[in-house]
């Protein structure tokens, strides 16, 4: 029963586009599955280390950009005379540099802020995703700067001898961003449940206490790092090349913000949280829209933040867990060892 | 000085002069002792005479101002505390000896994250060798909990257990890391006499699988009855070290630390 519940989740939101026909809905469908993307990368290092990334748009952004520019070509001059002239390469390459460049830049900013710890990361991942956004505002040259870039190309998935196909509709992005999505809940619930899963856990429960028993705190914190700013750079381009034009507004502390509120609300530290919360959030405004002015909106959702974590402080999907009784993750192990469990239960 | 049996063996920890000073506060002012292979070596003396702060500095969480740590012979001073552990040398902590939100079992598990052979891509993968790996970790994790006695509490959080089955699986989680050296922090400390009887127990058994003990505690029935070898501390300093018998009756120690009633029991 408990195994069969994701699928029976997934084949339900992969029937979604067969019955409904409403673009500006599907829109809604698809830009929400990015930011749970998103949302959930975040939630590897929130939940899972404990380290609030408040610049995490950053690389969301970056990977974005990356991707765009990476399959659009680009001509810029740089220092001493040096000038850089790319030529527009596959789509599909876009997508996967730029989720190596934001992993890249993960690693930078987990290396340079994981030696200074909590508050001080806070304020050095704010301070990283400020300059991007200055960046991206002001290298007009590479970035066209609050012009945009535009005409960004569809991704492309091209395979020799059979032909290509791009994701040009609505239909094809929202397989495209439900394929990534579930390759992403994929990593991170392996990736959690394993013993590099439970160091993280170690880390953000007991420090001292991990390091006492082997487990290198630096490795496994840019190791987090880079996963989670990698699949934001994924979320980032998938969002440049369904949108078509990116601006400087990608780096918006706002976003980083919805994403938080999503893993919050939705239970930071468990697996479906950030898309119980994804879910909601995406929706809210879509919903609100066809009743309220755009301020009730805002007001809306923000009453909606505030009920659900003051009933419900853990978020919402542990509140469920604990009211079914849900077997959480060691009970897994009693499951695979039923003879011992048996023993346990008889003495 | 000493005449224990134990004596024969080679040294495993060697602390060389060792200083600790915090700003003009001097908490061990020049540390000297040696401990030998599967020895059973006691660190006492009142409050602050710098028995906690020498285990931070052997085990890497501080670094001493002056002197060396080391360990089988490897310099410890330039070493992280997950380098120290790795070499064998595992301590468990005087309050906070264990994950609260996290199940007994997995708190184990987390113990034995050094004996793990899976990688990035075995997990990412699911290559057979990530459920390999897992499944010997569980065989074992289940096999510690058993040899430590609280395998019946295996699956609740480890912040539920009464006090000294928490102390007891911070000793799990220490001896999952595989210590050739174990360095407990008053690990009997709030516990009642029946607990402390079934710790000294434990401790026997894990001192017969050929592991160095290095103790620090104030339960003196129990310091008298395990160790081998007592190292007395008092302001920073050792002020009489010897085998049990002959530092209940050292003058000296019983004026600092043990009190007048200490003689009286040692007379009779």
């Amino acid at each position: 029963m408990k195994r069969l519940f994701p699928w029976a989740v997934l084949l339900v939101f992969a029937s979604v586009p067969l019955w409904l026909n409403d673009p500006y809905l599907l829109n809604a469908f698809i830009t929400t599955g990015v930011f749970i993307i998103a949302a959930m990368s975040l939630n590897l290092l929130l939940g899972y280390t404990g380290q609030l990334s408040l610049g995490h748009v950053a690389f969301f952004g970056i990977g974005a950009y990356t991707s765009a520019l990476v399959s659009l070509g680009f001509d810029v001059e740089l220092l001493f005379g040096i000038r850089v002239v790319h030529e527009p390469w596959p789509v599909w390459s876009g997508f996967i540099i730029g989720t190596l460049v934001a992993g890249l830049f993960g690693y930078l900013v987990g290396k340079l802020s994981f030696r200074v710890r909590d508050a001080y990361f806070v304020i050095v991942s704010i301070s990283f995703a400020e300059v991007t956004r200055l960046v991206a505002l002001n290298w007009v040259e590479l970035t066209q700067g609050p012009l945009a870039l535009t005409s960004i190309p569809p991704l492309t998935l091209g395979l020799p001898g059979v032909g290509y196909f791009d994701f040009y509709s609505k239909q094809s992005n929202y397989y495209l961003v439900l394929g990534v999505l579930v390759i992403s809940y994929v990593i991170i619930s392996r990736l959690v449940k394993s013993r590099i899963g439970r160091a993280m856990v170690a880390l953000k429960e007991n420090e001292s206490l991990a390091v006492s028993v082997g487990i290198d705190v630096t490795r496994y914190l840019v190791l987090a790092a880079v996963i989670s700013a990698g699949m934001a750079g994924a979320a980032g381009s998938l969002y440049a090349h369904y949108l078509k034009i990116i601006d400087p507004d990608v780096f918006l502390f706002l976003y980083t913000i919805t994403m938080v509120i999503m893993v919050v609300t939705g239970g930071k530290g468990t697996l479906a949280g950030p898309i119980v919360g994804g879910l909601i959030f995406g929706f809210i405004p879509v919903i609100a829209r066809s009743f309220a002015a755009p301020e009730v909106q805002w007001i809306l959702y923000g009453a909606f933040m505030i009920l659900i974590l003051f009933v419900l402080p853990q978020g919402i999907v542990p509140a469920i867990e604990k009211w079914f009784g849900v077997p959480n993750e060691s009970d897994e192990a009693r499951q695979s060892a039923p003879a011992s469990a048996k023993t346990q239960d008889a003495s | 000085m000493t005449n224990s049996s134990q004596t024969s063996k080679q040294p495993v920890l060697t602390l060389e002069h060792i200083a600790v000073h915090f700003g003009g506060l001097v908490a061990i002012s020049d540390l000297n002792f040696v401990v030998n292979e599967g020895e059973v070596v006691s660190l006492i003396g009142p409050n602050g005479a710098g028995k906690t702060t020498a285990f931070n500095v052997v085990t890497g969480f501080m670094r001493p101002t002056k002197g060396e740590v080391r360990y089988k012979g490897t310099s410890l001073n330039n070493l992280k505390p997950h380098q120290i552990a790795e070499l064998g040398l595992v301590r468990t902590f005087q309050r906070t000896s264990v994950f609260q939100n996290v199940s007994v079992f997995d708190n184990v598990m987390i113990g034995l994250h050094r004996r793990g052979r899976s990688h990035l891509w075995d997990t990412l993968l699911a290559l057979p060798r990530e459920r390999q790996s897992e499944r010997e970790l569980r065989d074992k994790a289940r096999e510690i909990l058993g040899a430590v006695g609280i395998e019946h509490r295996a699956y609740e959080l480890a912040g539920a257990l009464p006090y000294g089955d928490q102390r007891l699986l911070g000793v799990a989680m220490a001896l999952a890391a595989e210590p050739s050296m174990l360095l407990l922090d008053e690990p009997v400390s709030g516990m009642n006499p029946t607990e402390t009887m079934r710790f000294m127990e434990l401790l026997t058994r894990v001192r017969a699988l050929g592991v160095t003990i290095l103790l620090v505690e104030h339960d003196m029935p129990m310091v008298m009855g395990i160790s081998d070898r007592i190292v007395v501390l008092n302001y920073g300093r050792i002020i009489a070290e010897g085998p049990p018998a002959a530092i209940q009756g050292n003058p000296e120690v019983i004026k600092a630390y043990l009190g007048q009633g200490a003689k009286q029991r040692a007379r009779n």
